[in-house]
């Protein structure tokens, strides 16, 4: 370990920067005699960059230089930018001093494609069986799983690592075609698969032999670049649906497109990443696992993008205005959880409470429910308040998208100017 | 107004709770000793902390209440804030009064307060889980320092021991001048006596260090600045997971 690494560390860690995935969630692993730390099963952040983004692991690449050419790619080929190589022991070393000083959870591995996908996998099958079996280090790790590699090697790559993950980038076959040409649908799904037979053939092992070796006890993950090419949220989301259907997928991450081949004219020219649209994506997402939405509720032909002024769960309850309001003394939970400005937590704690007497409006304001939307919404103990039905959606949608005002000082003498209308 | 004083520890509030009923009176407020009374009161009684009459009382909770309820008692204690005494003492007694628990009553103002505060102080033990920074001091000890809202570290113990099971290592709480000691078997409550340096800055200083930390400082210095994504800087987002307060004892933090 010496000097040199610092300048490599540097390139390495701004090549993996744009993959968006930091989670160390989904395993729990005690620490076991000999062997060094642990899992948490609820993932820790260790701390937060200047973009404000979680790091929970150190994210590395082996190597930056790659042999592919996609367009939106910092470590393109045709990129000229400085390549790096860490060597093993280098890895070894910065995973386990940083994991002892209590910086990080765990590894977090991937490469740039070198001679072929085999050949890059095998290289990081063999750091990460390294790193467990020789160095004991019993932290979490999440190995990228290379596109196009062989299923023997992803079925290796499982029994080291905790999460595995494939990124689709692009939610539409073709549009992945003109931009990474060496790359196809076919060399993303079918490491997916392996990684989802490998699961659920564990699961099933362990059920007849308790000490069978786990594989990928945390599942698997994903990730789709927003604003690149022209997919809609209906898309993406439909895309992302599909996929949580299918067992063992857990999350699936939206990176707004970061424009860093600017030269490239097969991509947009975006001043700034769409970083709303990311949100609103992110909160589609959420209402897809946590709040029993159906895909279509969401975006449909109809409503293929987000709202980007309003949630899309506000949306939805804009447009769905006779299932409102909700009384919240007796309507179902899945009912509540629909109320815009009443989550998962407030929505539990509301079914929990009413057992014991009716709830007021001022008590779900002390729950935590956001009485300002959710009041247009629902009825409780009080007299019906003006819902959304008697205001109509469009009313309620001005009135939550009003921009705040500036605070008057009320001391301040105000003067009406009606400005000259132009003729 | 009824005032109970007693000495603030644990065992005393619940021997506040069982001298209440044998008594039949309950406290308005309670203070401890030396505390300056309020202006008008009707009575004073001194609490003598008596350990059978606490575990009786504790005994009788275990009994009604879940293990969560259990646990948010001893936890919100932990946050030593002025008002946790009396809050605590009304949460058992409604308990008690109740005929099934009221755990579950967030409706209730006292349950709902409660486990606001259990929340935070769950909080603020994750949050050193996440900001706790070891240093590798020469004798090969790894140290760490923590200003913790509220007194979370005796919380931790189990997950660093767990986790750190194969290095020695000291956690420090500056600001209630304690820490624990692991010496790979077990764990120790110290007390120092006489503070060196490092125990008041929280830092050590180059001559203690081991002969690599201050590269593996640097090193995790530039992997800090260089993971962020220039085009997407948020310092609002950042402060807000990870507050100012922590920052003075973050190594990526430090100059």
């Amino acid at each position: 370990m010496n000097e040199s690494v610092l300048e490599k560390l540097k390139i390495l860690a701004e090549s993996a920067r744009y993959d968006v995935s930091c989670s160390s969630s989904g395993t729990s692993r005690p620490n076991r005699e000999g062997t060094i730390g642990s899992a948490a099963g609820w993932g820790i952040c260790h701390s937060f960059a200047e973009d404000g983004r979680c790091i929970s692991l150190l994210k590395v690449m082996l190597t930056n230089s790659c042999m592919y050419d996609c367009a939106y790619c910092i470590n393109r080929r045709s990129n000229d930018i400085p390549r790096a190589t860490l060597a093993v022991s280098e890895l070894v070393d910065l995973t386990i001093e940083f994991y002892r000083r209590n910086y990080i959870e765990g590894l977090f591995l991937s490469s740039g494609i070198v001679r072929s996908p085999d050949y890059t996998m095998e290289r990081l099958v063999r750091i990460v069986k390294d790193l467990r079996t020789v160095h004991r280090f019993n932290g979490y790790i999440h190995m990228k799983s290379i596109p196009g590699a062989g299923r023997e090697l992803v079925q290796e790559a499982g029994l080291y690592a905790d999460r595995l993950s494939v990124n689709i980038e692009i939610p539409k076959e073709e549009s992945l075609k003109m931009l990474a040409p060496e790359k196809d649908f076919q060399s993303v799904f079918a490491p997916m698969r392996y990684i989802r037979d490998g699961v659920l053939q564990s699961a099933e092992e362990r059920k007849r032999f308790r000490h069978a070796p786990r594989f990928a006890p945390a599942g698997q993950s994903t990730q789709m670049i927003i604003g690149a090419t022209p997919e809609t949220d209906n898309d993406i989301l439909r895309v992302s649906s599909a996929l949580y259907k299918r067992p063992t997928m857990k999350r699936v991450y939206y990176s707004g497109f970061v424009p860093v081949n600017g030269y490239d004219n097969r991509l947009p020219a975006l001043k700034q990443p769409p970083l709303v649209r990311e949100n609103r994506l992110y909160q589609a997402d959420w209402l897809l696992r946590f709040y029993q939405f159906k895909v279509e509720e969401i975006v449909d032909d109809s409503y293929p993008l987000l709202d980007l002024e309003v949630d899309p769960k506000l949306a939805w309850a804009l447009r769905h205005p006779e299932c409102f309001p909700v009384d919240i003394n007796r309507a179902d939970y899945e009912m509540i959880l629909r109320v815009p400005g009443i989550g998962v937590k407030s929505a539990k704690l509301i079914v929990a409470s009413r057992r014991y007497g009716r709830l007021s409006a001022e008590q779900l304001k002390k729950i935590g429910v956001v009485m300002k939307k959710a009041r247009y919404f629902i009825t409780c103990n009080e007299l019906p308040m003006l819902t959304v039905n008697e205001l109509k959606p469009e009313n309620v949608r001005r009135l939550l998208t009003q921009k705040k005002n500036r605070k008057q000082d009320d001391r301040q003498l105000i003067l009406l100017f009606r400005e000259q209308e132009q003729e | 107004m009824h005032i109970f004083i007693y000495d603030k520890t644990p065992e005393g509030l619940l021997t506040v709770v069982f001298d209440a009923y044998s008594r039949k009176i309950f406290p308005d407020l309670l203070l401890g000793e030396g505390e300056p009374l309020p202006l008008f009161h009707d009575e004073i009684y001194t609490v003598v902390t008596d350990e059978d009459k606490a575990n009786r009382v504790w005994n009788a909770l275990e009994k009604k209440l879940s293990k969560v309820a259990l646990s948010m008692i001893t936890v919100s204690w932990l946050s030593e804030l002025p008002e946790i005494g009396l809050l605590l003492f009304r949460y058992i007694r409604k308990n008690i009064d109740a005929p099934c628990a009221v755990e579950m009553n967030f409706g209730d103002p006292d349950v709902l307060e409660l486990s606001k505060i259990w929340k935070k102080v769950g909080q603020e033990k994750h949050r050193v889980q996440q900001f706790l920074r070891f240093q590798k001091a020469a004798d090969g000890t790894y140290f760490a320092a923590m200003e913790p809202l509220y007194n979370v570290l005796p919380l931790n113990i189990a997950f660093l021991k767990d986790r750190f099971a194969d290095q020695q290592w000291l956690v420090y709480d500056l600001k209630r001048e304690y820490g624990y000691y692991y010496d790979l078997h077990e764990v120790i409550e110290v007390r120092f006596p006489e503070k060196e340096p490092h125990l008041l800055s929280g830092l050590l200083s180059e001559d203690i260090m081991d002969k690599d930390e201050i590269l593996f400082q640097q090193l995790w210095k530039q992997y800090f600045k260089s993971i962020a994504v220039k085009e997407r800087i948020n310092p609002k987002l950042q402060r807000q997971f990870m507050p100012v307060r922590f920052w003075k004892y973050l190594t990526e933090k430090q100059g």
